[in-house]
């Protein structure tokens, strides 16, 4: 039988870098293949090679025994290839059904709409077609992206690191459809760096370490540690323990409410929150269940909010963000490009974006904002050209680093922070928790929305849970395990107000 | 759904070159020139006698030079401002409404001197006209901010209420009494005109303004804080809500701002060069200004350059009427092939031509 997909000696550079150095590996009819790697490992490029959006500088792909160019997108689906991305390219004011439309070959909409709630309900993706675009979620349009791609019945599937944002449950459910689709004779190349998952799913692990194959392992076979050390060429970084009571509230939100917003998706139900001095709150959920709004709020992003939030003595509900930052309320959101950061503008002109002393009286100190920048690239080992880089030159990892580097370097006393480490390697991961944690020792209290579990159980004192706009009564990690938490993040906590014991 | 499949499509380059988006607008000159000798020769004239009217002649004196600054003068002016409200995206395409209405409150405060008034007059007039410039904008500020109206379709639509307001004033009211009833309004007082600054020439003190308005444009962006706040509001709405500048504050600015400066090359204009006020003040200006604004890349010195490349196609095209006998719309042409040529190049500094033929794939 010959292998679905074959690859031999595929390389690519970029200006000095050779992303992808000579791989080679075949993937055979039904068989699911992980792809490991750091960020900048290369699996991206490769990924772009096989799906036609990159043109490999040498090497050969073959698909079921045939060699084929791959030279587009379309050239790749009309061979049977699908992709989901993990940035997503879509058209932000139509529908999801017209944004599927537009990409399959010309069909009614009512049809396309039809098969994606087939395909939607069968998969448990729970995507509605109808929804526009702009009002989706991250984790929403990820699920849809699946949706799309299954859309054209492919026979070789690839997911760029398709389950950072969706519950334990539905994780499961995805790796179920994924074998059912491999048992159909799909392959399925799954690219991630969750050793969990890769061990749960694939039978073969191609691990990528700076754009070569340094090796192909059993993951059944390999311990979490030896993948590690194949995937970073070194021992993994350990996070720093910590425990140490908590002191006075720093944070204090009362009956915060936003059910008066136009948009369903932005409300919030009369949330109570306490955060004090010391202690990192950890707060759960799907993403779109209201924590974007809860993040914005706290911020001052949004003002038109019911409720009352107060930072340590002073009530700012009503407070623009430079007042709270002033108050020590620093934030990292969840969208690094656009949001965090502007893409085209300098690390120097990123740094002068939220720190407000760098732009006092109405002129933009730039030798300061330079200082800044250069500080922070050295302090938070930011790789690249330098503070005159644009933010969108950096890998996400990076650029991470460097924002969430320039909240922490301010020295806050409240920090708010949206996925920390999404997308973001395994080094800089661990690099950034334990600087949250050294944060949380000097006595900041400090609230992390994530999607990934095992972070929260890692640095979080008190977890919640966010559904559908209403938070959970607050729990220590120990007292709840994953799959009960699973059950919270539908809705289904215990409704009692007793649990929420540090009020 | 049906699609148009041409033979070629566009793909977006992934590292645009950085030197091309400064040559550009050099590459779309070039082709100007190209594409307007071809023009003259389609008109039955010699294309380098033809180029050497349009493009020559109005350089080969001091006073050439001169009247080409005059005419850059407005230009600068509506472009530096529209660079600010473009910078921020906020599309004011109306600097010509508001140009109008500074010439209205400019000549307005101009036909108030009389043989006896002091040169205090200057000042007031560039204030007046800056004000009157300011009111326009704030129009479109307003319905923008109150209602979320368009600011393209406002501004645009404004411009004709003003030149109707101007037609109908120099109509009626100001209506010069001995003017053997032409529409236009007496000839201001000589202490309400623009000092000249280059002796023998029409070069007058709007120019200066012009200049120093760029100036501050460049120290706005290079060092302001508000400079840096329309930048990010411009680039990144969100960054910038998350940084805590208000949107609707920065959209004020920008559009008060830039209509003040069109208002000043109203007022400079009917106080410096026509000395009255007629219904036609303005061959243009405020829109010619936007393809100034982006030949000049949004940026201070490539709009002064640019200016004073549109203004050559003003007076080259009135000599081509003068000298050659052709149409004055040629002006016009040249202007729209010079926006038309940049886009072009723009395009395809951004993106890469791929042939259809290769995507398609045997199914």
């Amino acid at each position: 039988m010959a292998p679905r997909l074959s690859l031999t000696g595929i390389t690519k550079r970029y200006g000095d870098t050779l992303a992808n150095d000579a791989i080679a590996f075949d993937v055979m009819p039904g068989e699911i293949v992980a792809v490991l790697g750091e960020n900048g490992a290369g699996k991206s490029t490769l990924m772009k090679a096989i799906y036609g959006i990159v043109q490999p500088d040498a090497g050969q792909i073959a698909v079921d025994g045939r060699a084929v160019r791959v030279t587009s997108p379309a050239q790749a689906r009309a061979l049977g290839i699908a992709m989901v991305f993990q940035h997503f390219v879509l058209f932000e004011s139509l529908t999801v059904a017209e944004n599927v439309a537009l990409g399959v070959a010309p069909a009614p909409l009512a049809d396309v709409t039809a098969r994606l709630r087939e395909l939607e309900a069968r998969y448990d993706l729970d995507v509605d077609p109808l929804q526009r675009v702009h009002d989706l979620s991250v984790g929403e349009r990820q699920r849809m992206e699946i949706v799309r791609a299954l859309m054209g019945a492919p026979r070789l599937l690839i997911l760029d690191e398709p389950t950072s944002v969706l519950k334990p449950q539905a994780i499961e459910r995805l790796f179920v459809t994924l074998e059912r689709l491999a048992a159909d004779g799909v392959s399925i190349l799954f690219i991630s760096h969750k050793l969990d998952e890769i061990r749960r799913l694939a039978q073969r692990c191609v691990v990528l370490r700076g754009g070569r194959v340094v090796a192909t392992v059993d993951p059944r076979q390999a311990s979490e540690s030896e993948l590690a050390r194949l995937m970073i060429g070194a021992d993994p970084p350990v996070i720093a323990s910590h425990d140490s009571a908590p002191g006075a509230v720093a944070l204090q939100v009362q009956g915060l409410d936003t059910t008066h917003a136009a948009e369903r998706r932005h409300w919030l139900h009369e949330l109570n929150l306490h955060v004090h001095a010391g202690e990192i709150i950890g707060i759960a959920g799907v993403s779109g269940n209201g924590q974007g709004a809860l993040m914005a709020a706290l911020a001052g992003e949004w003002l038109d909010v019911r409720g009352t939030i107060r930072l340590f003595d002073t009530d700012v509900t009503r407070a623009p963000p430079v007042r709270r930052r002033a108050l020590g309320l620093r934030y990292v959101p969840e969208e690094r490009l656009g949001h965090a950061a502007v893409t085209t503008l300098s690390l120097q002109d990123n740094a002068v974006l939220t720190r407000d002393e760098l732009r006092a009286r109405g002129i933009v100190n730039r030798g300061a904002a330079w200082r800044c920048a250069q500080a922070l690239i050295e302090r938070f080992d930011v790789k690249s050209t330098g503070p005159g880089a644009a933010a969108g030159s950096l890998s996400g990892g990076n650029l991470q680093k460097f924002i969430v580097g320039r909240e922490i370097a301010a020295a806050p006393r409240v920090l708010l922070v949206n996925q920390p480490t999404w997308g973001v390697d395994v080094g800089a991961a661990a690099a950034i928790r334990n600087e949250l944690i050294a944060l949380r020792r000097a006595g900041c209290a400090i609230v992390v929305v994530s999607e990934d579990l095992d972070e929260l159980y890692e640095l979080a004192d008190r977890l919640f849970v966010m559904s559908k706009g209403r938070l959970s009564p607050g729990v220590r990690p120990r007292d709840i395990d994953v799959q009960e938490l699973g059950r919270w993040m539908s809705g289904l906590w215990p409704q009692t107000e007793s649990v929420e014991s540090a009020a | 759904m049906t699609s148009l499949t041409l033979p070629f499509m566009l793909v977006p380059r992934v590292a645009p070159s950085r030197a091309m988006t400064w040559l550009s607008p050099l590459l779309a000159i070039v082709l100007t020139l190209a594409a307007g000798a071809l023009l003259f020769a389609l008109m039955g004239q010699d294309p380098v006698q033809g180029l050497r009217t349009f493009l020559w002649e109005p350089l080969a004196t001091r006073r050439g030079w001169s009247e080409l600054a005059l005419r850059a003068t407005p230009l600068i002016l509506c472009a530096t401002g529209l660079a600010l409200c473009f910078r921020a995206n906020i599309w004011n395409i109306g600097a010509e409404g508001q140009l109008i209405a500074g010439a209205i409150a400019g000549g307005g405060v101009a036909l108030l001197a009389t043989a006896t008034s002091t040169r205090a007059f200057v000042p007031a007039i560039i204030v007046a006209a800056a004000a009157g410039g300011a009111a326009w904008a704030a129009i479109v500020a307003w319905l923008r901010d109150r209602f979320h109206a368009n600011e393209i379709l406002v501004s645009l639509m404004l411009v004709y209420v003003a030149q109707l307001l101007l037609s109908w004033l120099v109509h009626g009211a100001w209506k010069d009494p001995d003017g053997y009833g032409f529409p236009q309004s007496r000839l201001f007082e000589p202490a309400a005109r623009m000092p000249i600054v280059l002796a023998g020439t029409r070069l007058n003190l709007g120019f200066i303004v012009a200049l120093a308005s760029a100036l501050l444009l460049w120290l706005m962006f290079a060092r302001g804080a508000i400079g840096f706040q329309l930048k990010v509001a411009g680039l990144a709405p969100r960054a910038a809500r998350y940084a805590g500048f208000s949107e609707r504050r920065l959209a004020w600015f920008a559009l008060l701002a830039c209509g003040a400066l069109a208002g000043i090359a109203g007022g400079v204009e009917v106080a410096g060069p026509v000395g009255q006020l007629t219904p036609t003040i303005s061959p243009g200006y405020g829109f010619a200004a936007i393809i100034v604004t982006f030949v000049g890349r949004l940026h201070p010195l490539g709009i002064v350059l640019a200016a004073f490349v549109l203004a050559q196609f003003y007076i080259g095209g009135e000599l081509a009427q003068s000298r050659l006998g052709l149409p004055s719309a040629l002006s016009g042409v040249y202007q729209g092939l010079l926006l038309f040529f940049l886009l072009a190049s723009d395009t395809l500094i951004m993106n890469r031509v791929v042939r259809r033929a290769r995507l398609v794939v045997a199914q």
